[in-house]
């Protein structure tokens, strides 16, 4: 009898299935992976596993009964047990300290400092149990969330990416203990998308990609390659629109060797960043959300300057020390990733979002005074050519949804016939039929001559409407490949740092 | 068990007209509670405070003198304040706009011309301005918080006021009391009517308010003000320079402060003196609240407060109550309009405390 079994489990975020009918088994004594990309929808699966989010349909079976489980402890109750990816300790108290605070029974101190050691030298979790947390290493806190957790007895252990913390020897030590659980019969559900410890740990994987379980197999009996091609998906891309070699046109937008630091500390610099985009062609960036991507929007909009003006060259204009509202009337025009806060504000009707990304080029004041008018005529042929749903004629963009919001936002942009678009996320969490109408305008915009840079995430997306497509890595680039020459497996592997080699990356 | 606010749906263009209202209604009921602990007739006291005072042409013009400070302040305070820049300070710009026109106005005394006035009010308004960049320099260069900094420039501000008129600007004849000369008649502004103290003053106000609504309704620069305020990112985005910004806001804001102060100088007291200002500046953070932090909005909330100023002063004589009563109103006043403005936009639900993960 399988000790978990999740049998249909939906949930949604709005618009967004972030996990469509989901099935999983989990056997007991089984290390079991769940793998996919970013946004597959393996963060909501186990959290609907620990009590953390509800599904919207579905059930789960712990030991054959079909259980609810409105809380975390209601989760543990059972057994179920998780390590999160964040810790949550207290820095300034000792180990002991915080293993019996995240107790659900309250113990005398003494004795929990003794079942901690006691199971610290069982499972080969080395600890202190009166060492401040503070004075610890990454690796040693993570021990401090696991034994948390093995205090409880648990007959199902959930760790969300333990390794991506930990050098390749804390992990050696981990994979050590999580053996030494399966032998006692425990389960481990691990998440992670580093395919070959997942190949030398566990004897099973359920493979998620857009909220759907795509395929199960045993990694044992995969390869690398053959893993990462079921994580971004076994089939090569639908047909393909014709291609048109003659289309493409000389280069209008070089980057050249563009190094930026990033304004936020926790973002990822631009490292020598070099592309090439010709007139009439799609180039798409590929890449794991957090890989640089945002800088690279920001420097191609002008939010933030390029260090040398040389850097970035429109139509032969070097423009990389032009703000964003000379790059727009250079005919380039820009769709940021976030579509609520950046691209439109969320409290302002529709003709003023329309305001904000024209105004720079005129048209929409007369005599220094703003034409209400022509802002509202503006919004009509955006809601016209791009199909916007919405109630009343000039309604806060919050209002739209999101799919509606997003037709709005790049029909404002590529109604004023740019040049140059660059877009961040097209169609990141639409609805399939605003996914398709935008898709459409890109290709069609490009097919008019327009040079479109498209970062994306979604594989799928990038095989549709790029000619060519590079991966971003860590804040650098790689070449840019003509799209019928890539494989999925080859992008899956590139997006994972191979081919970038060790480069003059500092450690 | 935890509190939290949830935003309600729908409640936008309702809560905006709304919200004052009911913190009016809800100020006047508890005044008449105050009233009556007090021992007062509370309907009598209410006449007192807000009748009286526009009953006659007189009393008119006295709210006009009152409103027109608060007015001209609290207008420049909504620009900040829509563009999230939060200048608490404004009472200092008043008080060295007055100081930098005062002081014009005591030098050029025995051989000034017409041309005084005119440069006492661009002085004042550079004061004012200059004053306001302080706070504004320190947040966008390093920073700095500029409610504290604007906040503390206040006391400097208030002891400056008080060491010239006690020291280097004591009218000599004064029979040493700490202020300065009564000013020329070319360092006055002119009065708009005999026998009342309504001046040009007014007419300046009004101008301002007609030329701010503009501003923020029909311009860029007043569409840059609501954007950089709803959403920064979005406003870098269309390519406002955020910073810049906080610069202009503070300047105008402090520029419109000390045009008040030195106004208040030249057209109402006519001299300098501690205690000159009535807490001008700490008012107009009401008005502009009460006033939707939008310029008629200002004009209007303006005149109520000033109503209640008069209305103290009133009760003060009739009543026999403290002046300290016209503050408690003020403070009500506030106090009810952001809870208002919360509990309009937002529903408070009580949540059980969550186990630790």
């Amino acid at each position: 009898m399988p000790l978990l079994a999740a049998e249909g489990l939906t949930r949604r975020f709005g618009a967004l299935v972030a996990n469509d009918s989901v099935d999983l088994t989990v056997m007991p004594g089984e290390i079991h992976a769940l793998l996919g990309e970013n946004g597959a929808g393996k963060s909501t699966l186990v959290k609907m596993l620990y009590g953390l989010l509800q599904p919207d349909a579905g059930i789960i079976r712990w030991k054959g009964d079909a259980v609810t489980l409105p809380t975390p402890k209601a989760a543990r109750g059972l057994g179920i047990g998780m390590v999160f990816q964040h810790f949550s300790l207290f820095d300034a108290l000792t180990v002991a300290e915080n293993v019996a605070l995240a107790l659900d029974d309250a113990r005398p101190l003494r004795a929990v400092s003794d079942e901690l050691a006691d199971i610290s030298r069982a499972y080969g979790l080395p600890l202190e149990p009166r060492r401040e947390v503070w004075r610890l290493s990454v690796g040693a806190r993570q021990r401090i969330e696991i034994v948390r957790c093995l205090m409880q007895n648990p007959d199902l252990l959930i760790l969300d990416e333990p390794t991506s913390v930990l050098t390749p020897q804390e992990s050696e030590g981990l994979f050590a203990t999580l053996r030494t659980l399966r032998a006692e019969g425990r389960a481990v559900l691990y998440i992670s998308h580093k395919l070959e410890e997942v190949r030398g740990l566990c004897e099973a994987a359920t493979i998620l990609r857009q909220g759907r379980v795509v395929d199960r197999c045993d990694p044992r009996q995969q390869t690398a390659g053959s893993l990462a091609r079921m994580m971004v998906g076994a089939h090569i891309a639908e047909v393909r629109r014709a291609r048109a070699e003659a289309r493409i046109g000389p280069v209008r937008l070089r980057v050249d060797h563009l190094s930026v630091p990033s304004e936020d500390p926790q973002g990822t610099a631009l490292k020598d960043v070099t592309l090439e985009v010709g007139t009439g062609e799609i180039l798409g960036i590929a890449g794991v959300a957090g890989n640089g991507q945002d800088e690279l929007f920001a420097a191609l909009s002008g939010e933030v300057r390029a260090p040398e003006a040389g850097n970035i060259v429109l139509e032969g204009t070097p423009i990389g020390w032009n703000g964003i509202n000379a790059r727009r009337r250079a005919a380039a025009a820009f769709v940021p990733e976030e579509r609520l806060g950046h691209a439109a504000a969320p409290r302002l009707p529709l003709s003023e979002n329309a305001l904000m990304a024209g105004h720079a080029k005129g048209g929409f004041t007369r005599r220094g005074l703003i034409d209400r008018g022509r802002m509202l005529g503006w919004v009509d042929a955006v809601t016209h050519a791009f199909d916007v749903r919405k109630g009343p004629r000039d309604p806060e963009a919050r209002a739209l949804s999101g799919g509606n919001l997003q037709k709005f936002v790049v029909g404002r942009e590529i109604l004023g016939k740019p040049r140059l678009l660059v877009v961040a996320q097209p169609t990141w969490g639409v609805d399939a039929g605003a996914a398709s109408l935008i898709r459409q305008a890109l290709i069609d915009l490009a097919a008019r001559g327009a040079s479109v840079l498209v970062i994306s995430q979604d594989l799928d997306e990038l095989f549709e409407i790029a000619d060519r497509m590079a991966v971003i890595f860590h804040g650098r680039l790689s070449p840019a490949y003509p799209a019928e020459d890539l494989t999925r497996e080859a992008v899956g592997l590139l997006m994972g740092g191979e081919g970038f080699g060790p480069g003059r990356e500092a450690a | 068990m935890r509190l939290t606010l949830d935003r309600r749906d729908g409640a936008g263009m309702a809560g905006l007209f709304l919200s004052p209202l009911l913190a009016v209604a809800l100020t006047l009921a508890s005044s008449i509670v105050v009233f009556w602990l007090l021992g007062q007739d509370p309907w009598r006291a209410l006449n007192v405070y807000f009748l009286m005072p526009v009953s006659d042409f007189w009393g008119v013009q006295e709210v006009a003198v009152k409103a027109t400070p608060l007015v001209l302040i609290a207008v420049g305070l909504a620009l900040c304040f829509r563009s999230n820049n939060w200048n608490i300070g404004a009472e200092g710009q008043f008080l060295i706009g007055a100081i930098c026109g005062g002081g014009i106005a005591v030098w050029t005394q025995g051989w000034g011309g017409p041309w005084v006035l005119p440069l006492m009010l661009v002085a004042g308004m550079a004061g004012g301005a200059l004053y306001a960049l302080i706070p504004a320099v320190l947040k966008t260069r390093l920073r700095v918080n500029e409610i504290l900094v604007s906040l503390m420039l206040v006391y400097v501000a208030e002891l400056l006021l008080d060491w010239l008129v006690r020291g280097p600007w004591r009218d000599p004849f004064g029979f040493n009391m700490p202020q300065t000369i009564t000013f020329a008649p070319e360092a006055t502004l002119p009065l708009l009517f005999d026998g009342g103290r309504m001046n040009l003053g007014t007419v300046i106000t009004l101008v301002v308010v007609v030329v701010a609504t503009v501003v923020m309704a029909r311009t860029l620069k007043g569409f840059e003000i609501k954007l950089v305020g709803e959403a920064p990112r979005a406003a870098r985005f269309a390519g406002f320079d955020d910073k810049k910004l906080t610069l202009t806001v503070f300047a105008v804001s402090g520029a419109l402060a000390g045009l008040a102060g030195v106004m208040e100088a030249a057209g109402t007291v006519r001299q300098l003196l501690p205690g000159f200002s009535p807490g001008y500046g700490f008012t107009a953070i009401i008005v502009a609240f009460l006033g939707r932090l939008n310029p008629v909005g200002c004009l209007i909330a303006g005149v109520f407060i000033a109503i209640t100023f008069i209305g103290g002063e009133n009760a003060q004589i009739i009543l026999r109550l403290p002046r300290d009563m016209t503050l408690v109103f003020q403070g009500m006043l506030l106090f009810y309009i952001l809870a208002c403005d919360t509990l309009i936009l937002y529903r408070p639900r009580l949540v059980p405390r969550r186990a630790p993960a």
